[in-house]
């Protein structure tokens, strides 16, 4: 097994709790950046595994398929619903598509995309990677001569990268005919007047952003959920832990990432 | 079961540990010791649980770093030479894990191809079948080329475990507790299957374990490992005719209860 920088290594040094905690927290900080340049300096050199990166594609999107066919709309729809009375207040019922498209596009389809693929998708790779380290599977691949990192990990992180955005866009286009159902029940808008008005205040920028974020949101939720499977701890617990930690890194960092990348794109606009 | 004539090159060792120490944590595991495997030799490591059978093995296929110590394997210091070098010398080794690790999400088939298709990039899709074929054959096991490891039992595990490594022809085989968890019969088969890989595949192999019948059918040496070092190694009689405390309860128990 790839030795890590951890701190469970043999020459462990005894140190007072506090201090310890504080070291286990940059150590860990070191070894997903070592992880992550690992990565990049893995994936794109030959051989590739396509066959397994379609395969992994197929799997991130149809684990999460549903569920986000589902959120998208109840997102769009809620999103419509609870937007009304303070529109109408003002008059300004027909500014609801607007609102809905600028709120869907720019901010929650990515988000809500994530955090469900941070669910579904990450804890799936945390706990199935950490379940093959567990049952030796992983060991049994570098004693044969190949590259589990490649294979299973490069595949993984590529495939979230590439299927979010995907599943992302699908999410924006749900949830605005949630709140296109919303909008018609109330003032019998047809489909395509709240199509054109939807787009309108959307500019290059927002689509950008968005797939910036959608793509950013993919490769943490990959790389997280690999990182916590890969270098799981022995034993069933380990298992649980991964999957557990694979969820919550990958939420945090999200929401992390998403304050980030909207402040950098509010400068262009 | 009668052992088969083993042809031993006792002059030329391909696997060589000198003076390994490994450690977890405060506990010593490995406390220097020395092992030559001989060519076309099955050399048996007993010992108690946690006693660092498997770390041995780990060892010589680089899955752990030892402590201290060298581990000379076909000729090349295991701990000196680069990554590419060792993915190429485990190509030359063999390992057989204790709970078998078939990859779960994978038919008996594409178990089999993983490392074939991995490491023989010029190879046909016919010549992968006839291989495929080939080594199912030799373990007895045919009809399972389509089903997943979930739906084989424990020896049949055990067999595809041990037919993923000799695809790739491994000149060296190393057997983490071949018998552990099987029944009697399925004990003496697999054993049979061990003897049948060194005299068909030529192979060399450590075979760890705590089963005496397993030790007594397949070892051409044992090695008694206690206390962190090799206290006794010979053939089955010589390590087992002592008065040793530590190595008796061993006998009586496999063979007197």
């Amino acid at each position: 097994m790839e030795q890590l920088n951890s701190t469970s290594s043999p020459a462990r040094k005894k140190r007072p709790k506090f201090v310890q905690k504080i070291f286990d927290f940059f150590s860990s900080l070191y070894n997903i950046h070592l992880f992550i340049l690992r990565f990049f300096r893995e994936a794109f050199v030959p051989p590739f595994e396509f066959k397994e990166i379609v395969r992994q594609c197929y799997e991130v999107g149809v684990r999460s398929f549903t569920l986000i066919t589902v959120t998208g709309f109840i997102v769009g729809f809620i999103f419509t619903k609870q937007s009304r009375p303070s529109l109408v207040e003002f008059g300004a019922q027909s500014w609801i598509p607007k609102l809905v498209s600028i709120a869907i596009m720019r901010a929650l389809a990515p988000l809500v995309t994530a955090l469900i693929a941070s669910g579904k998708v990450g804890s799936s790779i945390g706990a199935e990677l950490s379940s093959m380290r567990v049952t030796e599977q992983i060991d049994a691949m570098e004693v044969s001569g190949t590259k589990p990192f490649k294979f299973l990990v490069c595949t993984r992180v590529l495939a979230t990268t590439i299927t979010i955005p995907i599943l992302a866009t699908y999410t924006g286009f749900i949830a605005l005919i949630g709140g296109y159902l919303n909008v018609a029940q109330n003032e019998g808008t047809s489909y395509s007047a709240f199509m054109e008005e939807v787009f309108k205040p959307l500019t290059f920028v927002d689509f950008n952003a968005s797939l910036i974020k959608a793509i950013v949101f993919g490769f943490t939720i990959g790389i997280v959920g690999c990182y916590q499977g890969y270098y799981s701890n022995k034993g069933t617990e380990g298992v649980g832990k991964a999957a557990n930690g694979a969820v919550v890194t990958a939420m945090f960092l999200v929401f992390i990432e998403e304050v980030i990348i909207v402040q950098i794109t509010g400068n262009f606009r | 079961m009668e052992k088969p004539k083993a042809h031993i090159d006792y002059n030329n060792p391909v696997i060589s540990i000198r003076g390994v120490a490994k450690a977890f944590e405060d506990f010593a595991v490995l406390r220097g010791i020395d092992l030559d495997l001989f060519q076309g030799e099955n050399l048996v490591v007993l010992g108690r649980s946690g006693t660092g059978k498997s770390v041995l093995i780990k060892l010589v296929s680089g899955l752990l770093k030892p402590d201290r110590g060298t581990i000379k394997v076909l000729g090349q210091e295991v701990t000196e030479i680069s990554d590419k070098e060792l993915q190429e010398l485990r190509i030359r080794i063999g390992f057989s894990f204790q709970n078998s690790a078939l990859y779960d999400s994978m038919t008996v088939r594409k178990n089999l191809e993983f490392p074939l298709v991995r490491n023989r990039k010029s190879i046909t899709r016919k010549e992968i079948d006839k291989a495929v074929e080939e080594v199912l054959d030799s373990v007895g096991l045919s009809q399972t080329i389509n089903q997943m490891p979930a739906e084989l039992s424990g020896g049949q595990r055990k067999r595809i475990g041990i037919a993923r490594t000799l695809i790739l022809n491994p000149e060296i085989m190393l057997y983490d507790e071949p018998t552990a968890g099987l029944d009697p019969i399925t004990c003496t088969e697999i054993n049979e299957l061990i003897n049948q890989v060194q005299q068909q595949y030529h192979t060399s192999s450590i075979i760890i374990t705590h089963d005496l019948t397993c030790a007594k059918e397949t070892g051409d040496r044992i090695a008694m490992l206690l206390d962190g070092q090799f206290q006794r190694v010979g053939t089955f009689k010589e390590v087992f005719d002592t008065n040793d405390e530590r190595v008796k309860p061993f006998f009586d128990y496999n063979f007197i209860q």
